[in-house]
C-alpha cells in the first residue's frame, strides 16, 4: 500500500531527491571503505567541493551556455527537418517503403565516429558539432513522426474529409495534432542522441563547451573537476527535458 | 413538411474487389428523403448500410447510380451534408467548445462569433457547463453529443448519421434518442440515420427503410405513424410495438439469412484449408 504523501506530486519529488541523496551517500561510503577506488571515482563530497572552483576558474557557465546553444540549434533543426521528413515519408508510401529501414539503421549508426568527415565538411567549428548532433538525433524524430501520423485514427481523417478540409488543413488541423504525442517522444529521443554526440564531439575535437572542459580537466587528471563538469552536462539534459515537457503540455493540453 | 426530396438516391450499386472475387455490397438502391423528414435505414450486420452512408457522404466513389442533395449531384463530400460517425470522432486535443467550433474555424468565421455559435450548439446537445472539458474527461454518450453538436454547427441541410449510439448502453441510447428528436424537431433538420437497432429506428423516424442481407437492396419501406412530438416514452405504447413487430418480421428473415451465409462461408473457408 502506498502512503498518501507518496501519491502527491510533491511527495514523489521529495522521494526522488531522497533517493539521489541516498545513492550519493552510498557511493561516498563505498569509496571511503575502499570498495570503489578513489583514484578512479572521486568522492561525491570532493566533486561538490570542486563545483565553485570550476565555476570561477574554468568559466563553466560560459561553456554550459556554449553547449546549450549548440543543442538548441540541433534541436531546432531536428524539429523542423525531422518532422518535415517524417511527414514526407508518411505522405509518399513508396518513399516510406524505400527509406524507413535505412532511417532505422541510421538510428543505430555510431555517427560520432564519422567526425573527421564532418570536420572536413564544416571545419573545426560549432557548425560541425551542431551537424553531428543533428545527424545523430534525426532518425528517431523521423521514425516517431511517421509512426504518429500513421496511427491517426481513420475516422478523424474522415471527419476532416466530411468538412472538406484541404490537404494542408488535414495536416495542420488533424494529422499533426493527432501525432504530437508520438512526435514529442521522437524529439526527446533525438535530443538525447544529439546531446551525447555534441558533448562527445566537443571532447574529441577539443572545441566548444562542456565536452572540451571535460577533456581539459581529464588531461590534467582533475577528477573532481571532470565529474563536476559532467554534472553540468546532466544539468543541460535536465533543462532540455523540462523545456520539451512544458512545450508538450502546452501544445497537447488534453494529454 | 416540404414534399420536394432533399436527398435523392437513384439506383446505387457498389461492388468491391475481394480475395474471393467481386462482392456486391449494395445493389440498385433507390429512395429519397424529403426536407425536414427523419428517415432510418435498418438492416442486419454486413448488409451494406455503412457503404450507403459512405456513398451518400461522398467518402466512397466508383459506384453506379446517382446521389443528389438539394438538386446537386454528390461527387465527393458535399457542404450540404453533415456526417456523424459510428466511432468516437471528437478531437482529443481540443476541448468541447473548440471541437464544436471546428467547422466554423474551417469556414473562417471570426473567433468570437464562432465561439458564441459553438456555445449555442453545445447547449443544444445538453452539454452546457462542459465547454472547457476535454473528450477524455467525458463519457461515451457525451462525446457522441459533442460530435453531433460539431456536425450541427456546420449547418448541414442533411444530417447523415451512421449508428452514432451503437457503442452506448440501451438506457443512454434511448435518452440520447430523445435529445436527437428534440434537436431535429427544433431545427426541422432533415436526417438520415443508419442503424441496426430496431427500437432506435422506430423511436426516431418518420419512415424506416429495411435492407436485405448481402447484397444490400431495399426490401421494404415502413411509415411510422407515431404522433409527434415524441420521446422515449413512446417505446411503451402499443403502436410502437406494432411498428417494431412489422419491421422485425422482415429484419428477422434477413438477419437469419446473414447468419446462415456467414456460417457456410466459414465452413467453406475451413474446408479449403
Amino acid at each position: 500500500m502506498v502512503a498518501p504523501w507518496a501519491r502527491s506530486q510533491a511527495g514523489a519529488r521529495l522521494f526522488g531527491i531522497a533517493s539521489l541523496v541516498a545513492a550519493i551517500a552510498l557511493i561516498e561510503s563505498l569509496i571511503r571503505v575502499g570498495v570503489i577506488n578513489r583514484f578512479i571515482v572521486p568522492l561525491p563530497s570532493q566533486i561538490i567541493a570542486a563545483l565553485p572552483r570550476i565555476i570561477s576558474e574554468e568559466n563553466v557557465l560560459h561553456r554550459f551556455w556554449q553547449t546549450t546553444q549548440e543543442l538548441l540549434w540541433a534541436s531546432l533543426l531536428l524539429a523542423v527537418v525531422g518532422i518535415a521528413l517524417g511527414a514526407l515519408l508518411y505522405r509518399f508510401r513508396i518513399l516510406r517503403l524505400a527509406c524507413e529501414t535505412w532511417v532505422g539503421a541510421l538510428a543505430a549508426a555510431p555517427i560520432v565516429l564519422a567526425y573527421p568527415l564532418f570536420l572536413v565538411l564544416f571545419g573545426r567549428s560549432a557548425t560541425t558539432i551542431v551537424a553531428i548532433g543533428f545527424a545523430a538525433g534525426l532518425a528517431p524524430v523521423i521514425l516517431k513522426t511517421v509512426e504518429g501520423l500513421a496511427a491517426t485514427r481513420h475516422v478523424l481523417i474522415n471527419v476532416g474529409r466530411s468538412f472538406r478540409l484541404s490537404p494542408a488543413q488535414q495536416f495542420w488541423k488533424i494529422l499533426l495534432p493527432s501525432a504530437l504525442p508520438s512526435v514529442f517522444v521522437g524529439l526527446r529521443l533525438g535530443l538525447i542522441f544529439a546531446m551525447i554526440n555534441i558533448v562527445g564531439v566537443e571532447f574529441l575535437i577539443n572545441f566548444g563547451g562542456l565536452g572540451q572542459l571535460i577533456n581539459e580537466l581529464a588531461e590534467r587528471y582533475d577528477l573532481p573537476g571532470t565529474y563536476g563538469a559532467i554534472c553540468f552536462v546532466i544539468l543541460t539534459s535536465i533543462v532540455f527535458f523540462d523545456v520539451t515537457q512544458r512545450l508538450e503540455r502546452w501544445l497537447t493540453p488534453a494529454a | 413538411m416540404d414534399s420536394a426530396p432533399l436527398l435523392d438516391v437513384q439506383n446505387i450499386t457498389k461492388r468491391f474487389q475481394t480475395a474471393d472475387g467481386v462482392t456486391t455490397a449494395v445493389d440498385g438502391m433507390s429512395f429519397s428523403v424529403a426536407a425536414g423528414e427523419f428517415v432510418s435505414i435498418i438492416g442486419p450486420s454486413g448488409c451494406g448500410k455503412s457503404t450507403v452512408f459512405n456513398i451518400i457522404g461522398g467518402l466512397v466513389g466508383d459506384y453506379e447510380g446517382r446521389v443528389s442533395v438539394a438538386g446537386d449531384v454528390v461527387a465527393g463530400t458535399h457542404p450540404a451534408i453533415g456526417m456523424v460517425f459510428q466511432e468516437e470522432s471528437t478531437f482529443p486535443w481540443r476541448n468541447v467548445l473548440e471541437n464544436v467550433a471546428f467547422p466554423l474555424e474551417i469556414a473562417d468565421v471570426a473567433k468570437q462569433e464562432r465561439l458564441e455559435q459553438a456555445a449555442h450548439f453545445v447547449s443544444m446537445v445538453g452539454l452546457r457547463g462542459f465547454e472547457r472539458h476535454f473528450p477524455a474527461e467525458l463519457s461515451g454518450g457525451m462525446r457522441q453529443r459533442v460530435a453531433l453538436a460539431r456536425t450541427l454547427a456546420s449547418k448541414p441541410k442533411l444530417l447523415l448519421m451512421d449508428e452514432p449510439f451503437a457503442a452506448l448502453d440501451e438506457q443512454t441510447r434511448l435518452l440520447l434518442g430523445d435529445k436527437v428528436l428534440q434537436i431535429q424537431q427544433a431545427l426541422k433538420q432533415t436526417t438520415l440515420l443508419i442503424t441496426h437497432n430496431l427500437t432506435e429506428a422506430v423511436q426516431l423516424s418518420d419512415r424506416v427503410l429495411v435492407m436485405t442481407y448481402r447484397p444490400g437492396r431495399l426490401k421494404r419501406v415502413v411509415d411510422i405513424d407515431l404522433p409527434h412530438p415524441r420521446n422515449s416514452e413512446v417505446v411503451s405504447s402499443d403502436a410502437f410495438g406494432h411498428c417494431v413487430a412489422q419491421i422485425w418480421q422482415d429484419l428477422r428473415e434477413e438477419a437469419s439469412r446473414g447468419i446462415q451465409e456467414d456460417e457456410s462461408r466459414v465452413l467453406h473457408a475451413g474446408a479449403k484449408r
